[in-house]
């Protein structure tokens, strides 16, 4: 397969940035669509250019490093798929594909495809935690925990930290990424003592980094890999209006 | 039969663990732990540690030792510590508990574990590891950690290779993601409050030592390319495994050995390099570019059932294949174990019948794993739920439907049990330095069981190094060190050459290319079978690989800036020195045992024929310059409760 690749360049995070157009050849469908980019890195190397520069890591859809819009759409057109397990043979014979980073306030461009996401851990560190230091627990099954708890609680837990749902809303709000955290804390016994402060706490931190409000979109869980529903925000502001004095 | 040969390495002093406790073996660690040394809280706020990792061992380190009062800075190279590659692990985390009634017990833990290293690894530490695993459950729940439950309400477990005792805790197939992010968030508390500061997107590229102890480490700042010296008064490298030393393996693009390698190169023994583990259930390579493998989990084989068709380049697809017509050779050769017999055991068996000419899928390179028996019996919803993610994964890469095609599946590296050598306090030869999780060589022997790694990285971060580093850091403040005294000057300008010199080579082949030259040879000659021949070959072909690296390679320009090429073109550069150092370690040990497999020492069906008279030791191997013979230095390992048997599975 053959492609031409549209790529956004930008030198640091001070250069202004444009759109470079890129032929790649022999492309298998096997391939994933970072094997894909690997390819013309190494083609570009090789010319003496600067290689496109781009987040990536396991490669397998778990650590939440690689994300870019491809086409427009965050992590690709394929539904619950990482722009790493994204595999070439959904795309067609001599298509044209825009590849650009991650666009949000809080998440800065580096260089080209490459963003600045540390927000997301600022937002955990106001209080996306249980409180229970090393070698303090009780034996593990002191708190049994019903079945549908801990399903509901694991499905908001998958949550990779990747950014797509922040780059997919119109108000750059990062509500899906907060409320799952808050959810997967909050259904759970362990997660009861902290649980309305955790949730206004990560919040407040979520609105002073400049992400925007949620107006129920729903951009967000239809780009997120993990599929974290949406219902995950009305839990999440249901916590903070029960926290409120 | 030939012991050792000379020209490759030279013979130094044996070692002894010298915190290697005694009496009985219940008691030991109980001992240790009341006998080490205590910092007084006032002390502990003055006292600064750096914890490099942030995976599962990195990461409940720093929270750990931050909880108790240590000043900490912690680094790692992505950008969030949340994805350290301890993320991407599968099946399950092993734990003694006996919820089950099924008869497991710490000590048969330690028992299974003991034996599936193959009587490599010290009693004393494994049954540590088994005594603690049931905290680190506890710890674990209490944080939040969404394991998977039985209708009651009570945590569910399954059963793993080498064991036949249900004693694996899982969360779906998502269980190190679960298991980092309690132990990040965990961090993420105390980075919000001050106690650890945290620097993403930091590589370190060497060690500091001052009159003899670890007292920082020299990073270069991926994004502004700058480098930058921190200081401390000790070092925790919790920096993962070295398997992408192979270039194809199931680790992240971005593990590197650098760390500890740079830490060798300083005077920390490396241990047991060559014990790397291939992991039999991986989806086998499709494509020339392919970059990396991906593991389907040790947990499918629960309820998968490995096997080959009975004839040789048979064409057939598999549901045409019928039942007579099948060989279930892992349930044929090891009846009691089955399809669980440990990995070492599995992957050999695999490559076995695949060499004989009955692997199918492309080029014969894979074996069935079939669910369709499973399916039967379970019904596809509880199939789906113990394996969903799992089967999707597969379906991605493969676009097939594991309920509706056997998966096909093919041994790839996966985890390394070499690693730097440490006591039974977690402490290197460069005192204040200390390694934990798989960075170390501590606790698996020649081979690893399944479902162990999260249990001794959890179990060295939350519970061992903070108890004994303290006996070191008891004999603090060490002697006051700032930027300009000369051995910081003199490493951080070591670093800076060494990133000049890969700039300044400018070549014509890509940092890419050497490392797939240099992965295929360690998978040819040190891989799944090794040979006296071609180990020699190995060691004679990668002294020159590595010299026209240094005169080929190209490296875009630039080191002031974010350069992902230059921070490969480090990595592997370290690989080219570390992997001569395991075909050394490979060559000179002439037994087979656990994940080491030479051809020239099996027995009359094929099996690892240990030689407990010349090789029961661990092989600490002493740097000695870039292609220099190292020396070995011999630490006895001594059984006085599991008594070395040829190992059986059958
Ligand atoms: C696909 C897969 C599945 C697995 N499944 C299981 C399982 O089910 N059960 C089980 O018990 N084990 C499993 N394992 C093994 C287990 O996951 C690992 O051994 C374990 O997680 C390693 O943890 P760690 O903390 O030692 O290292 P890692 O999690 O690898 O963390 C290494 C850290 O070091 C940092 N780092 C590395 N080099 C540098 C440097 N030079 N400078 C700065 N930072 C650096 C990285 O940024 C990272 O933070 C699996 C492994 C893989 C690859
Ligand atoms: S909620 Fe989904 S899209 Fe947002 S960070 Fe988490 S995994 Fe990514
Ligand atoms: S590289 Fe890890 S999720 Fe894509």
């Amino acid at each position: 397969m053959r492609f031409t690749l549209r790529i956004w360049r930008q030198r640091d995070r001070d250069d202004t940035g444009a759109m470079v157009s890129y032929p790649v050849d022999h492309v298998s469908p096997d391939m994933s669509f970072l094997e894909m980019l690997d390819v013309l890195n190494e083609e570009l190397v090789r010319r003496g250019e600067e290689p496109v520069a781009f987040d990536h890591d396991c490669r397998e859809g778990i650590c939440g490093a690689c994300g870019m819009m491809i086409n427009g759409m965050a992590h690709g057109p394929q539904r619950a798929t990482t722009a790493c397990q994204l595999s070439m043979r959904h795309f067609a014979d001599g298509d044209t594909i825009t590849v650009e980073p991650w666009r949000a306030r809080p998440f800065g461009v580096i260089k080209d495809l490459v963003v600045d996401r540390s927000a997301f851990d600022r937002i955990i560190a106001s209080g996306g935690y249980v409180s229970v230091p090393a070698g303090s627990a009780p034996d593990a099954h002191a708190l049994p925990v019903s079945t549908s708890s801990a399903e509901a609680s694991f499905e908001a837990a998958v949550c990779i930290g990747c950014g797509a749902c922040v780059a997919a809303c119109p108000n750059g709000s990062a509500m899906l990424f907060t409320a799952a955290k808050a959810t997967h804390l909050g259904l759970l016994p362990q997660g009861q003592p902290e649980r309305y402060v955790r949730a206004a706490e990560m919040v407040r931190t979520h609105d002073e980094l400049g992400f925007g409000g949620c107006t129920s979109m729903g951009e967000c869980t239809a780009v997120c890999p993990k599929s974290i529903p949406l219902d995950v925000i009305s839990r999440l502001n249901r916590d903070l209006l029960h926290g409120q004095p | 039969m030939l012991k050792t040969d000379k020209t490759f390495y030279v013979d130094g002093l044996s070692i002894a663990d010298g915190k290697a406790p005694s009496g009985p073996i219940e008691s030991r660690w109980g001992r240790r732990e009341s006998e080490v040394r205590l910092v007084s809280p006032a002390n502990k706020r003055r006292l600064t540690v750096i914890v490099v990792g942030t995976g599962l061992a990195g990461s409940s380190a720093a929270a750990t030792l931050a909880e108790l009062g240590y000043r900490v800075v912690s680094f790692c190279y992505q950008d969030s510590p949340r994805r350290a590659h301890s993320i991407a692990a599968q099946g399950g985390i092993n734990a003694a508990k006996n919820y089950r009634n099924d008869g497991d017990s710490v000590w048969r833990l330690c028992h299974d574990t003991v034996k599936g290293g193959d009587f490599r690894s010290r009693e004393s530490n494994v049954y540590r590891l088994a005594e603690i695993s049931s905290r680190i459950i506890d710890h674990c729940v209490a944080q939040g950690v969404p394991f998977a439950r039985e209708y009651g309400g009570l945590l569910d477990t399954r059963s793993f290779g080498g064991a036949q005792v249900s004693r694996t805790f899982y969360a779906r197939g998502q269980t190190g993601q679960q298991l980092l992010l309690g132990a990040y968030q965990a961090m993420a508390k105390q980075i919000g409050a001050g106690k650890v500061r945290q620097y993403p997107r930091t590589e370190m590229l060497d060690l500091i030592v001052v009159d003899g102890r670890a007292r920082g480490v020299v990073t270069r700042d991926l994004v502004t390319g700058e480098v930058i010296t921190y200081l401390a008064d000790a070092v925790v490298l919790a920096t993962g495994g070295y398997g992408n030393v192979f270039h194809l393996s199931t680790n992240a693009k971005g593990c590197n050995a650098t760390a500890i390698w740079r830490a060798h190169r300083r005077g920390a023994l490396f241990a047991n390099p060559c014990y790397t583990q291939i992991h039999p259930t991986c989806i086998p390579v499709s494509n020339d570019h392919q970059c990396k493998l991906t593991l389907m989990s040790e947990s499918l084989r629960n309820d998968g059932r490995v096997w080959v068709p009975t004839r040789a380049r048979d064409p057939r697809s598999p549901d045409r294949i019928p039942e007579g017509e099948r060989d279930y050779f892992l349930e044929r050769t090891y009846p009691r174990f089955g399809n669980l017999v440990p990995r070492d055991i599995a992957s050999r068996a695999v490559k076995r019948v695949c060499d004989s000419g009955r692997g199918v899928g492309p080029g014969g390179r894979g074996v069935y794993l079939d669910f369709a028996d499973a399916l039967d019996r379970l019904g596809r919803a509880s199939i789906q739920a113990k394996y969903g993610n799992l089967f999707q994964m597969y379906q991605r890469i493969t676009g097939d439907d594991p309920c509706c095609v056997p998966m096909r599946i093919y041994p790839a590296v996966h985890y390394t049990m070499g690693g730097l050598w440490v006591d039974y306090d977690l402490h290197s030869t460069i005192p204040g330095l200390f390694v934990i999780g798989e960075a170390n060589f501590s606790d698996h022997g020649a081979n690893r069981l399944g479902a162990s790694a999260l249990m001794q990285g959890l179990a060295d971060g939350y519970f061992v190094l903070p108890n004994t580093i303290g006996d070191y850091l008891a004999d603090a403040p060490f002697e006051e060190v700032d930027l300009d005294h000369p051995a910081v000057t003199a490493t951080e300008s070591e670093v800076r050459g060494r990133i000049a010199a890969l700039l300044a080579v400018d070549g014509d082949r890509t940092v890419e290319e050497f490392h797939r030259e240099l992965g295929q040879l360690m998978w040819d000659h040190c891989g799944m079978e090794r040979t006296d021949r071609g180990l020699r070959s190995a060691l004679a072909r990668i002294p020159a690989l590595r010299e026209e690296y240094w005169q080929r390679v190209k490296v875009p320009s630039g080191g002031r800036r974010f350069n992902q090429e230059l921070e490969k073109a480090g990595r592997v550069a370290d690989f080219l020195e570390l992997a001569e150092l395991m075909c050394v370690d490979a060559l000179h040990r002439t037994e087979s045992c656990g994940s080491h497999f030479r051809t020239e020492s099996q027995t009359d069906d094929g099996e690892a024929r240990r030689d407990d008279t010349n090789f029961g030791y661990v092989a600490a191997w002493e740097y000695a310059g870039v292609g220099r013979p190292p020396v070995l230095h011999r630490e006895e390992l001594g059984f006085s409760y599991f008594e070395p048997t040829q190992r059986s599975y059958q």
